[in-house]
């Protein structure tokens, strides 16, 4: 089963009077429940291909397809609850929400999806549990270290059970060794929750872990690695 | 999602702008709540004094108010007993009146013979017992005494002068009034009027002399215009605020201007002055008067004229004031605009990522809006509550502060008060105006947050 499909997809920024191709004729599928990671060096491309994946961009050519719905065909405001209800972004940054506990940035996006209270506290309790933070959830995101905050944000992007979860160099601004430590979670949470995973990383850690692996250079794909063919 | 906490929030994460924004709105909705309470406590101040002295509603000859003031006397009320006996039997006026007295206006001459000095004068005759009455009406509370008038308790022929009258009429030193100047020249006498009348003036300034020197004579023409004269007791010259009264008035008791006007013939009044219990009940009162007048007195060219009309500069003033009033709190709603606009501006600026991150995972571009525009009223509303607790707290102060002040046409000090407690529209036109205002200086920023694109927002530093 795919849960994403990319066809013919194309983008290209403009800088200044140049044009910059960031993108050309992409043309690949992410297979559902499985642990993907997009492996290229700096400025090959990856942060725009996950942005377009996730919908908070649009290609300027060709079809992004997640579980067969094409994002194009999604108004602003659809595309805003797509994205509540079926994805979930980590950052490299973890983009927190600096004013709310840890316990309400996870509880965020079961608000946006309209979830009933009841069923709200008991996601979020479950989730901080399994990222390991269920006596820091009354904690801002000033009073966690790098890694706690990348785990609430790993908790928050997996509340609204997405078929999706994106991150963007999630270890970037973590040390290896706390780097990894998110990586083993993910990949935990992942298996448990039968999440479809897309990473971007430059790590070989990270691309160690991957049950596919999608090599991007220059905006174009260079090689795709299917690890698990015969153990998924 | 309740967007309140989370805007609450936000507004405590840069404290230092929220503050000043704050402090800028509690400085603007104090400047608007102490000057209104200040012309408030104006305009009641004026209307107080007027009712007190002219009632809410004067009933007159229908063409006295325009054409009567050249001759009083020929706008009489005959009938203004039954009148008065009407309108105090009245079901429905009764509840809402306080005083019914007649007045009778008059101008004349009233001279000093025994200084050989004359100047005109207007004044009139009221009935002193229900003036006084009419002195205690306070609907507004006005921390002032009430001293009865100067006629009380004196002889039918007592009168009362400004301190100009006593001053050219040559009395300061007979009556004791302080700053009241002699004339450095002395007035011309003797040699050019007749032998007879210097001989008679010079006669009567001697008699004055030897008595208490307090008499004046006053001339006025009767209803046939025919001159009649009255000598009249000065029993008290009292300052009014204004020279050109000061200067002018006479007041006598209501019987003796009778007698000077009508002598002999039917005794009139030339106004009915009427108070309510309540300023607004003008219009119910009015209305009644009306239907009772036409009733009762049909053909009788009879009118019925309210405080603001009598005294036109009431209007002029309040006027002044609401204009002036407009004027800052628009300058004021204007500085708000400006001030909650920069500082929303400077949050969404600040927060572009989090905008970024808010619409990645899920939140509309409405959403960023509200939340933006929700943050800008509620500190709108912050700010004018506590605005308004703060000018609550200075009016009272000021209030209890032992200020005082002496206003344009008063003669003493009265006591500076600011009415700002109990103004309930004034308070919450300018909670809601603050805090709308506000909302709408956040609209624009909020605007602008809504529109960014999310992966231009998520890049931003
Ligand atoms: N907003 C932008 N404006 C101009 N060029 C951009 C912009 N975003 C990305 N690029 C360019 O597009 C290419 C791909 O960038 P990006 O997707 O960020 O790569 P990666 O995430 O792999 O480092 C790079 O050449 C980068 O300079
Ligand atoms: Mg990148």
């Amino acid at each position: 089963m795919q849960a994403v499909v990319l066809s013919g997809v194309g983008k290209h920024y403009r800088l200044g009077q140049v044009d910059v191709p960031a993108l050309t004729d992409i043309g690949f599928e992410i297979r559902a429940q499985r642990f993907t990671v997009l492996s290229g060096p700096s400025g090959s491309g990856k942060t725009t291909l996950l942005n377009l994946i996730g919908g908070i961009d649009r290609p300027d050519s060709g079809k992004v397809l997640i579980d067969g719905q094409d994002l194009g065909e999604l108004d602003d405001d659809a595309l805003s609850d797509f994205r509540a209800r079926r994805i979930g972004f980590i950052f490299q940054n973890f983009n927190l929400l600096p004013v709310l506990t840890a316990y309400e940035n996870v509880e965020y996006p079961l608000l946006l999806a309209r979830t009933p209270a009841a069923a709200r506290q008991e996601r979020v309790r479950e989730l901080l549990e399994a990222v390991g933070l269920a006596d820091k959830a009354r904690n801002r995101p000033n009073q966690l270290s790098g890694g706690q905050r990348q785990r609430v944000a790993v908790a928050r992007a997996l509340a609204t059970r997405p078929t999706l979860v994106l991150a963007d160099e999630p270890t970037a601004n973590l040390d290896s060794h706390t780097g990894a430590g998110i990586i083993a979670l993910m990949r935990r949470i992942q298996r448990e929750q039968h999440a479809t995973f897309v990473f971007s990383s430059h790590d070989p850690a990270v691309l160690a872990e991957a049950d596919d692996a999608v090599h991007i250079r220059d905006g174009a794909i260079t090689a795709i690695e299917r690890r698990d063919e015969v153990t998924a | 999602m309740n967007l309140l906490p989370l805007a609450a929030r936000n507004l405590l994460r840069n404290r230092r702008r929220s503050a000043t924004t704050l402090f800028a709105m509690i400085v603007g909705a104090m400047a608007i709540l102490l000057f209104g309470g200040y012309a408030r406590n104006i305009n009641l101040g004026l209307q107080t004094d007027f009712v007190r002295h002219a009632g809410h509603l004067q009933i007159q000859h229908r063409d006295y108010f325009l054409f009567g003031n050249g001759n009083p006397a020929a706008y009489g009320l005959a009938d203004y007993r039954r009148i008065i006996d009407v309108v105090r039997a009245d079901p429905v006026l009764r509840p809402m009146l306080k005083v019914a007295t007649p007045t009778l206006s008059l101008g004349g001459i009233a001279g000093n013979y025994a200084a050989g000095v004359s100047r005109t004068v207007i004044g009139g005759g009221v009935v002193v017992a229900e003036q006084n009455r009419m002195r205690q009406w306070n609907d507004y509370n006005f921390p002032i005494t009430t001293k009865p008038l100067h006629l009380s308790g004196t002889t039918p022929d007592a009168v009362v002068i400004g301190t100009g009258v006593a001053r050219v009429l040559q009395l300061c030193a007979p009556l004791a009034i302080r700053n009241c100047p002699t004339p450095h020249v002395e007035p011309a006498t003797g040699d050019s009027v007749p032998d007879d009348i210097a001989a008679l003036a010079g006669e009567a300034r001697a008699q004055r002399a030897a008595s208490d020197g307090t008499t004046i004579e006053l001339l006025a023409a009767n209803a046939h215009g025919a001159p009649n004269v009255a000598r009249l007791k000065v029993v008290a010259a009292v300052p009014q605020g204004v020279k050109e009264l000061d200067d002018m008035i006479v007041q006598m008791h209501f019987a003796a201007a009778q007698k000077l006007v009508y002598g002999g013939d039917t005794p009139k009044a030339t106004a009915i002055v009427l108070q309510l219990a309540h300023t607004d009940q003008i219009p119910a009162a009015r209305v009644r008067l009306e239907q009772l007048l036409a009733q009762h007195f049909p053909g009788q060219p009879l009118t019925v004229l309210d405080f603001a009309t009598l005294n036109s500069s009431y209007g002029q003033i309040v006027g002044m004031f609401g204009a002036i009033f407009g004027f800052i709190a628009l300058l004021i709603g204007v500085i708000v605009l400006f001030t909650v606009s920069n500082t929303m501006s400077m949050a969404v600026v600040e927060r572009t990522v989090e905008i970024g991150t808010l619409r990645a995972i899920g939140l509309r571009r409405a959403g960023i809006r509200r939340l933006f525009v929700i943050e800008g009223a509620l500190l709108g509303l912050a700010g004018s509550v506590a605005g308004v607790v703060v000018a609550l707290g200075a009016a009272w102060l000021i209030n209890h502060g032992g200020l005082s002040w002496t206003p344009p046409g008063n003669v003493e000090p009265v006591p500076l008060t600011i009415r700002v407690w109990g103004e309930y529209t004034m308070l919450l036109g300018t909670l809601l105006g603050l805090t709308l205002v506000a909302g709408i200086s956040a609209w624009w920023p909020a605007r602008r947050a809504a529109r960014l694109e999310i992966v231009d927002a998520l890049r931003h530093v």
